[in-house]
């Protein structure tokens, strides 16, 4: 092994990655405009929610209730009967469908304790949850009111002073710009790397290098330290200028440390793509099997959805996966401002991820090199 | 620029020209392909159509095909502009097209007969006719033993052999070949313009008109058309060029004819003898076999090379010359046998071996991204050149190759000679001792092709340098010291050329081979040629009855032609294993990932508490959130610093704090607070921790309440009571996954056929769609019907997984959702083939297509947000893509337990999806490459 030869065909690589204008665009793309659309795209929880008000009361109560769900939560509310009611949850026209009993208002000051029926289409999850807690607080609310002007009511003793730490506004856009910068850092280092090697194949240029004094090894090297400084540096960069500047999402901790957390995955994730790029027999194949192996990656890694509320298998089998600690050790640094006496498990586990992903990477790029000239 | 020779007016019984070309004038781009072309091609003759590549003989033949639209001037032929669409519709079954590169409109993975078979059911014969065709054509082209084999698994001449056989089933009057003899053994070679002639014995009025490099070919042709750059030199009967010329042999009147800016370059090659002082062994090869599966690739070769000799190997593409050069070098390991560089045994871990070595393989590796300078420097630092001679040395090849001029500039823009000698330089750079080319020489034009084995004979006599070559060219072979003919993996015989030809008695060195090969060949089926059954054979074909009248073409959808289109693709898929994998066990993996990862569960949150008072009461309000499956509790927290920590490495989602004489506030009635955190790091489960909480407070709160006695209070006010319909433990599987599989149902499909077209339209068989009588329509409609299949079968899979594996119950008619998924279905694919349209490679088709369907799929269709809360542009595309439609199905049929008759609104919207993208991409689908 000889650095300058490492060093050499780095350089080439990176000259080779400044020639090819679609992945320059790709890398631009996915480290700005990527960022700023889902940062911004994400729609908050609840919003425009279909709702539709069955009001068989007619009384001023029930219509201080109708009048209390406005924009931007939800819609203005439908008022139908309740014979539609039925067909149009299941043409799915409405999320929520809440109907009014008649004599409702009597009832209520008479304390008879009436109920209030509330119908959710509960197949759209997104909604359907917080929706049906907005509305029955929105509800109690206004019920309340009205009745404090008529009747004795009973106030608790005990408040709950509950806040959200890190993202005190719970704003999507924060999550949203770092996600997706995380999740670029690991697309692009599994295209570029897996792109790289199948181009030197198709060009028939990686035979050359095979009968040149050139190891498997520095040939492998190479292209990993040069692909993952750029992806570092892009994403250094995306960080500075996109997320912290142009979205505003304060960064809690120490940004060295991320950068050091996302070399690590890098390591990782750019023998990934060797190992992939050896599979694949051409570039089609390539990005086929990308989307079969970059979809669980994302998705299941806790980056998308939290990861206790997935089956223990899956929790345990995404512990081989780079990018669940990635995420771990990237939420604690970036939101959380933790540092390294945190989250070192995560980087030993990504150091200890990488070096096997490397192994075997070089170890099945020796075994099919002789294949590919 | 010539006019018809007279004669052919005589000889073709008045049948006039079969083309007229004026002006005709194409590029590409910046590159200027065609420049003014006029010319009259007689018909019912053998025309040759010579010059090297790349001068633009192809594009002409396109043209004159039909295949590619004409940018200017005139084509016309068979008396009719290839202009007019309905002219080439009239003509085109009385043409037939085989283009350039072996095998390259044949479809690999499908054997002979089904090669065949798809071309006859295009030109409309019916099963029997076809069958009996096949049969003619096989037997007669000795194809016949091997009907069953893939075509991708034929060695080059019998490759086209099939071409031939696909070009000939439909009786054309207008034969077109574009190089068919290129890279073809020279027994194949003698075989395959054999059978030509057989037929234009048969056909006598066939006209054929072929493009070819090998100027020995070109002797035999009835008229030649000799071209360069783009231009026509010459034209007239292979006689009247030598006259003209008055040069000894076609090749160098060839050369005579070229302009004299590039003539005057040349000079004829001189190859002195050979010291013959010292004959120390520099390349021994010992019994070298290699094996790829069942398959001999290299069977048994040994040699052995003197050091500064130049050394051949001579032979058909395929026949393991590659192979061969490559177990020398190191980059594969024998199976058997043993070689030796320098004496020492080939091992690919030796550094130093390769060191002295040199090698260019045949497509001149180099890097396009590098300039030619960079291109050199890399070669020299890798091969540990001190770095302060690097620069001398890079001026040493660049003088010494002719490439001073063109340092800086990018290989892609070199022509292909230049490119050449920069691979020789790059292969030089470290001045090896020996030197292993792969077929350097092909597609170079002969002036380059002389000044390139100039350079070659000057380094193996002046510096003594060894020279292993491969080729397929007789004349460079010619120039070895020594070669071998290789054949099917074999060495046939090793000798100097001129003893070779002596020894058999032969004139040239390819009639010593073709006599070598036919010994070796002796006895074997696989080439014999049954010349006598053949004829007649082929004279019954042709006298068989016209299938169909002329009327039958103009109609818009055969039933046939597109079935025939389908049964292809679907055999070609059915032996595809990456995208079947894809299509069934990529969706099913997808299915699961997708389900587990876009769940909007939130459940066992973390959490611990600061308890500060220490009572039944604090220890009550715990419990009452412990207890809940939602929540799991970790040790208690001893102080705020703790709960700093913990929550910061996020070992903890919610931390609580009950503070200081919790109990005994609430007892004397005191307003108390709770304070709770949660982490905001991920703000959707933040929100629903946050309902969670709130709920569990109030819960308490009223437990609390009645404990003291406010019962009646509370008994008035008013209960929300809260129906989750059609999900009830508001799950999330429940309420994805019969989202999720729309949208894969719409991802893969579209992909599929999206790369089913554009596979076609890299690998170049979509000529097959531009030169038949295939309309748009069946083209598109018989790629769509297997995918569809698939899709259905997809689905089948999708939804035993939804039911089985996620538990997700199927409450309303699968009827409905069957008939659901094949509109939807079809939509996809449809829409697939519409992206098609607008993408040249594989991977932008897969990239492409993930994008443009993904999104709207996602966010537009109702999967997340319903449709109705859409704004602007998002709701627009949302009404309108099948993916919403067929979402609402799913759902309806899956969880709200629908029927059509509750769904029918939903299904008019998705049956017109289909269709209106169809008839789209029918639209702008082009019938001729551009």
């Amino acid at each position: 092994m000889r650095l300058t030869h490492i060093w050499y065909l780095g350089i080439k690589e990176l000259r080779s990655l400044a020639r090819d204008r679609g992945m320059i665009v790709l890398i631009l793309y996915a480290f700005t405009l990527a960022v700023y659309a889902s940062a911004t795209a994400m729609p908050e929880t609840l919003n425009r929610a279909q709702i539709a008000i069955v009001d068989e009361d007619r009384s001023p109560l029930s219509a201080r209730i109708v009048n209390a769900f406005y924009p931007p939560y939800f819609e203005t509310p439908e008022l139908i009967t309740h014979a539609e009611m039925d067909a149009r949850l299941d043409a799915g026209l409405d999320t929520f469908a809440l109907d009014i009993p008649p004599e409702f208002q009597r009832d209520l000051l008479a304390g008879r304790g009436p109920t209030i029926q509330l119908n959710v289409d509960a197949t759209r999850m997104s909604q359907a949850f917080t929706g049906s807690g907005y509305i029955n607080t929105i509800v109690g609310d206004e019920v309340l009111a009205f009745a404090q002007r008529y009747r004795e009511t009973y106030e608790p003793p005990v408040g709950l002073n509950l806040r959200a730490r890190f993202n005190p506004e719970l704003k999507q856009s924060w999550f949203g710009a770092i996600m997706e910068t995380i999740d670029n850092v690991t697309l692009l280092a599994i295209v570029l790397t897996g792109a790289a090697l199948i181009r030197e194949r198709e060009h028939g240029t990686i035979e050359h290098l095979l009968v040149m004094p050139v190891t498997p090894f520095e040939i492998m090297a190479s292209k990993v330290w040069a692909m993952g400084d750029v992806v570092l540096v892009a994403c250094a960069v995306a960080l500075a200028f996109v997320v912290q500047g142009l979205l505003a999402v304060p960064i809690q901790g120490s940004m060295s440390l991320f950068l050091a957390c996302t070399a690590l995955q890098l390591f990782a994730t750019t023998s990934l793509g060797i190992l992939l790029a050896t599979f694949a027999r051409s570039m089609p194949q390539f990005g086929l099997l990308l989307i079969l192996v970059l979809l669980p990656l994302q998705m299941l890694s806790g980056g998308m959805t939290p990861r206790e509320s997935m089956p223990e298998a899956i929790q345990t089998l995404m512990l081989a996966a780079p990018n669940t600690h990635f995420v771990m050790a990237a939420q604690a640094i970036l939101f959380r401002g933790a540092s390294l006496d945190v989250v070192w498990p995560q980087f030993l586990a990504l150091a200890v991820i990488g070096a096997i992903m490397f192994a075997i990477s070089l170890v099945r790029f020796r075994a099919t090199v002789g294949t590919m000239a | 620029m010539s006019a018809p020779d007279p004669q052919a007016e005589t000889d073709t019984v008045g049948k006039g020209v079969a083309v007229q070309l004026r002006d005709v004038r194409l590029r590409y781009g910046k590159v200027q392909a065609l420049a003014g072309i006029d010319l009259d091609i007689p018909a019912g003759r053998m025309v040759g159509l010579l010059g090297p590549d790349g001068i633009g003989k192809s594009s002409l033949l396109s043209l004159i095909a039909g295949a590619r639209a004409i940018q200017t001037g005139r084509v016309e032929v068979l008396g009719g502009s290839m202009a007019k669409a309905g002219h080439r519709r009239k003509v085109c079954p009385r043409i037939a097209y085989m283009p350039q590169g072996l095998g390259k409109n044949l479809y690999p993975t499908l054997s002979v007969y089904e090669n065949i078979d798809f071309f006859g059911a295009l030109f409309g014969h019916d099963r029997e006719e076809r069958g009996r065709r096949i049969a003619l054509l096989t037997e007669s082209t000795g194809l016949a033993p091997f009907v069953g084999r893939p075509a991708g698994k034929l060695s080059g001449g019998m490759k086209q052999k099939l071409g031939l056989c696909c070009a000939l089933v439909h009786d054309p009057d207008f034969l077109i070949l574009d190089e068919p003899t290129t890279g073809v053994d020279p027994l194949s070679r003698k075989q395959f313009w054999h059978m030509i002639d057989d037929i234009r014995r048969d056909r006598p009025g066939m006209s054929v008109l072929v493009a070819t490099a090998y100027m020995q070919e070109a002797e035999r042709f009835d008229w030649l058309v000799a071209m360069d750059a783009g231009a026509v030199l010459a034209a007239g009967t292979p006689t009247e060029l030598i006259a003209r010329t008055s040069a000894p042999s076609l090749e160098e009147a060839f050369i005579a004819l070229l302009p004299e800016e590039k003539r005057r370059t040349h000079s004829p090659v001189d190859i002195p003898p050979r010291p013959s002082d010292g004959h120390e062994i520099a390349i021994a090869a010992d019994g070298l076999t290699k094996r790829f599966g069942d398959f001999t690739a290299v069977d048994h070769v040994s040699f052995e090379i003197q050091r500064g000799e130049i050394f051949g190997f001579l032979g058909s593409n395929g026949c393991g010359k590659t192979t061969t050069m490559k177990m020398l070098t190191g980059l594969l390991h024998p199976s058997e046998g043993q070689a030796w560089l320098f004496g020492n045994e080939v091992d690919p871990r030796n550094i130093n071996t390769r060191r002295r070595v040199g090698y260019m393989s045949q497509s001149f590796s180099l890097y396009t991204e590098l300039t030619v300078r960079q291109n050199l420097v890399l070669h020299a630092r890798l091969f540990e050149v001190p770095e302060e001679e690097i620069p001398a040395r890079v001026q040493e090849m660049a003088g010494r190759f002719e490439l001073s001029d063109v340092i800086d500039v990018y290989p892609t823009a070199l022509p292909l000679g230049l490119k050449q000698r920069l691979s020789l330089a790059v292969a030089m750079i470290h001045k090896p001792e020996m030197l292993i080319l792969d077929e350097p020489t092909s597609g170079v034009d002969p002036i380059a092709r002389d000044a390139f084995w100039q350079m070659l004979i000057d380094l193996s006599r002046r510096d003594g340098v060894t020279i292993f070559i491969s080729t397929h060219f007789m004349n460079e072979a010619a120039r070895c010291d020594r070669i071998s003919l290789m054949h099917a993996g074999k060495v046939l015989i090793t000798d100097a050329p001129d003893t070779l030809i002596r020894e058999c008695g032969a004139e040239t060195l390819e009639d010593a081979f073709i006599e070598y090969l036919e010994q070796a060949v002796a006895g074997e089926v696989e080439e014999e040629l049954l010349e006598g059954d053949a004829e007649k054979a082929l004279a019954a074909a042709m006298r068989a009855p016209e299938p169909k009248p002329a009327t039958y073409w103009r109609r818009y959808l055969d039933p046939r032609r597109m079935l025939s289109y389908s049964r292809r693709e679907g055999l070609e898929l059915r032996r595809d294993p990456i995208r079947l994998t894809l299509a069934l066990i990529g969706s099913a993996i997808l299915l699961l990932v997708m389900g587990y990862g876009l769940s909007l569960d939130v459940e066992d949150l973390t959490f611990a508490v600061l308890d500060r008072d220490q009572t039944t009461t604090s220890r009550d309000y715990t419990f009452s959130l412990s207890g809940s499956r939602y929540f799991i509790e970790k040790p208690p927290l001893a102080s705020h610093h703790e709960l700093d920590e913990r929550m910061r490495s996020g070992e903890l989602s919610l931390a609580i704090e009950i503070p200081p004489d919790f109990a005994r506030d609430i007892a004397r009635g005191r307003n108390v607070w709770v304070a709770a955190w949660i982490d905001g790091a991920m703000p959707p489960r933040a929100e629903t921790a946050r309902g969670y909480v709130d709920g569990m407070h109030a819960l308490w709160l009223w437990e609390k309440a009645r404990q003291l006695g406010h019962e009646d209070v509370l008994a008035g006010l008013p209960n929300v009571e809260i129906r989750y319909r059609y999900n009830p433990d508001v799950k999330s599987v429940v309420a994805m996954v019969p989202a999720i599989i729309p949208l894969l149902l719409m991802l893969i499909p579209s992909m599929l056929t999206a790369l089913s077209v554009v596979r076609e339209k890299e690998l170049g068989s979509i000529v097959n769609f531009y030169v038949t009588p295939t309309t748009r329509l069946e083209f598109l409609i018989g790629k769509q019907l297997p995918y569809i299949v698939l899709a259905m079968l997809s689905f089948a899979v999708l939804t035993i997984i939804a039911v089985a594996f996620f538990g997700v119950p199927l409450k309303g008619s699968l009827l409905t959702l069957v008939g659901a998924g094949i509109l939807y279905a079809g939509a996809a694919t449809a829409l697939g083939l519409l992206i098609s349209t607008f993408m040249r490679s594989q991977i932008a088709a897969i990239f492409g297509t993930a994008v443009l369907t993904i999104l709207p799929a996602i966010s537009f269709s109702g999967m997340i947000d319903p449709v109705s809360s859409l704004e602007g542009a998002g709701r627009v595309i949302g009404e309108i893509y099948p993916t919403s439609h067929f979402l609402t199905i799913s759902r309806g049929v899956f969880s709200k337990a629908l029927s059509f008759s509750d769904l029918h609104t939903s299904f008019l919207p998705l049956a017109l999806a289909g269709p209106a993208a169809l008839l789209l991409t029918a639209a702008l689908l082009r019938k001729q490459e551009r």
